[in-house]
């Protein structure tokens, strides 16, 4: 049996004002796949995903998440953004609230949990991120690391379909980047559906089930993590990971 | 760093230093004096300016010395006092009106009823004050004590519930007459309490998307900021019984408070939309990605740090507030300083020591603000692990 579409884009287009960020894209993510978005920078690759959880409106074609279709009807954003989880580049914890109250604010207010068993999954999450004993600290008293594993988690409380990262690695300091990236590995090894925009092709390289290369709000390319850094078929990809390279 | 040439080292001391005594407390005698003399050796013309203002300081300390003590009549004589006129304070004139400047217009026999309704409004205010009765836990009991502390107002203040008499044996006391302090306290306090709210609506609405709301909220904060609260209150008093159909028009009170609440929520509208302006829009987003709505957002996320953000420039606002309440004096209502007028200027021989009258109520505003200025203080330090 095949697994069911989580998201399918058709014939997206999206303006801002007059410039064309996403160009009639055509895509779909599969349960249990790890897609990796890459591109250089304005490429639209952030776009794209903060389409899937209804941060950015389109102007044409259709998007369907977890069965769910996006138009402009608060229920259907509201579903939505239930079934898909974002983590994002600059982690953005509320810094008033601790990392406890972080976890169980949104599976308190939104899915109506009690108090102590949303305290109680907030905990097995930050079990999950390896920080539990940080609950009770405030944003500002962790690293950017910590931060990032809490934003995970915070994300993992609502219990998403689908996790979606924006690039989540790239405001960290160089030595704290693995640390996430272990957890997302873990995340991954558990069948976790994940699309994940990130310059880390190592990270790309080793959990991804497919790559998706976008240059000028356009696919340009999808691949196998072998046929895409073996052999790319389009020049740009070409000239972008030969870019890659020689860092 | 290790093929660097090793300098033999110029000196190397062998033995560990002893202990020094600890450094002197920081507001001794003898480190003030220390500090002195270290400032005046090294900046000569700073120390000029200070060694001036010191003089200045002590020459019209002196005098208000001379004036507020030690040439001051403390008993109510009125010879004594005319004889010192100019050259001392007459505080028995304090002795002889504080009643009336305290509690204003409001039945002379009956005046423990204002005197216990501040007193519970303080003990509220007390209660409030600490951030432990804050916790969720006892917020509601919180809720209760200001329920409690509103309905003992009104039935202490008025002899009766909302104009129902429930036979307690209180005389019923028209709000015209109500005066003084309590009167103050009152108008300040429900004006704050009803104008943060309004004025947060007001800032969301100004801060929207929908294009009608946020005109509507600009026009109505511009509008009312343009305008002087003299004449808000005067066209709350004098305007709206002509305009209302009704030959019973609400009573004066209740006209004055709407005016001044009104008129601060534009101001604290303002000063609540700097604050939602300085969130991070991406703590906005992390909300919305996580399912909260926009009204669940606004209550977890935005407006506790927004608020926070701007805690000084909201009690600075609660101060505004509590001081403009003494402009309904212009409507025949006699709070702190209207009282005080009435008390000193409808009597001819105590008229001349009006002076004596503002200082005191002076010194009344004065407790009350710094109060509010010490609060503001004390939760902009509890907010500090976040901001």
């Amino acid at each position: 049996m095949m697994n069911p579409a989580m998201i399918e884009f058709e014939h997206l287009n999206k303006w801002y004002g007059s410039y064309h960020a996403l160009r009639d894209i055509n895509l779909q993510i599969d349960k249990g796949e790890r897609v990796i978005i890459c591109g250089p920078s304005g490429s639209g690759k952030s776009t794209l995903l903060r389409c899937v959880n209804a941060l950015e409106r389109f102007e044409s074609g259709s998007l369907r998440v977890n069965g769910i279709t996006l138009n402009d009807d608060l229920r259907s954003i509201q579903k939505v953004r239930q079934s898909a989880g974002m983590v994002f580049q600059q982690f953005n914890l509320f810094p008033h609230l601790s990392v406890l109250e972080n976890l169980t604010l949104a599976p308190q207010q939104v899915k109506k949990i009690p108090m102590e068993q949303a305290q109680e999954l907030a905990l097995t999450q930050l079990r999950r991120v390896k920080i539990e004993e940080h609950a009770h600290k405030y944003p500002a008293q962790l690293s950017g690391g910590q931060q990032q594993r809490v934003a995970i988690a915070r994300a993992l409380c609502m219990e998403p379909e689908i996790l979606l990262f924006d690039e989540p690695t790239s405001a960290l300091d160089p030595e704290m980047v693995q640390e996430v990236l272990d957890v997302m590995i873990e995340l991954a090894s558990q069948g976790t559906t994940m699309v994940c925009v990130t310059h880390e092709m190592g990270f790309a390289k080793r959990v991804s089930s497919r790559i998706v290369f976008m240059d000028q709000g356009q696919i340009m390319e999808e691949a196998s993590p072998e046929d895409f850094f073996l052999r790319p078929q389009h020049q740009r990809t070409k000239e972008f990971l030969a870019k890659l390279l020689d860092h | 760093m290790n093929d660097l040439p090793q300098a033999p080292a110029a000196y190397v001391r062998l033995q560990s230093i002893p202990a020094q005594p600890a450094p002197l407390k920081a507001w001794s005698l003898r480190t003030t004096l220390n500090f002195a003399s270290r400032t005046l050796r090294l900046q000569p013309l700073q120390s000029a300016l200070s060694l001036i203002l010191l003089a200045l300081v002590i020459l019209l300390g002196n005098k208000a010395m001379q004036w507020a003590v030690l040439e001051a009549v403390f008993v109510p004589d009125e010879a004594l006092c005319q004889a010192a006129r100019g050259v001392g304070a007459c505080w028995g004139v304090l002795a002889e009106k504080y009643k009336l400047i305290l509690w204003g217009r409001y039945p002379f026999e009956e005046q423990w009823r204002p005197c216990l309704s501040v007193a519970l409004i303080l003990a509220a205010l007390l209660w409030s004050s600490s951030a432990k009765n804050w916790q969720a836990s006892k917020r509601s009991w919180l809720l209760c004590i200001w329920v409690f502390t509103g309905l003992s107002f009104e039935l202490l203040m008025s002899g009766g519930l909302f104009g129902l008499d429930l036979g307690w044996g209180l005389r019923h006391v028209e709000s015209e007459l109500w005066g003084g302090l309590a009167l103050t306290l009152l108008l300040s306090l429900l004006s704050i309490m009803l104008a943060t709210p309004l004025g947060i609506l007001l800032a969301l609405a100004r801060t929207s998307k929908m294009p009608l709301l946020r005109s509507v909220s600009i026009t109505y904060i511009e509008v009312v900021r343009g305008v002087p609260l003299i004449s808000v209150l005067f066209m709350a008093s004098f305007l709206l019984p002509l305009l209302l159909p009704s030959q019973k028009s609400p009573d004066v009170l209740l006209r004055v408070l709407v005016g001044i609440t009104l008129f601060s929520s534009a101001y604290t509208a303002e000063v609540v939309r700097a604050g939602l302006l300085s969130v991070d829009p991406g703590h906005i987003e992390a909300a919305q990605s996580l399912g909260l709505g926009y009204w669940r957002t606004q209550r977890h996320v935005v407006l506790p740090q927004a608020l926070s953000f701007v805690t000084p420039g909201l009690v600075n606002n609660f101060i505004s507030i509590f001081k403009d309440t003494s402009l309904v004096t212009i409507v025949s209502l006699y709070e702190l300083t209207g009282a005080m007028g009435l008390a000193l200027n409808g009597d001819p021989i105590w008229r001349p020591f009006k002076l004596e009258g503002y200082a005191f109520i002076g010194l009344i505003y004065f407790c009350f603000c710094f109060a509010m200025s010490f609060m503001s203080q004390k939760l902009q330090h509890a907010q500090r692990h976040f901001t």
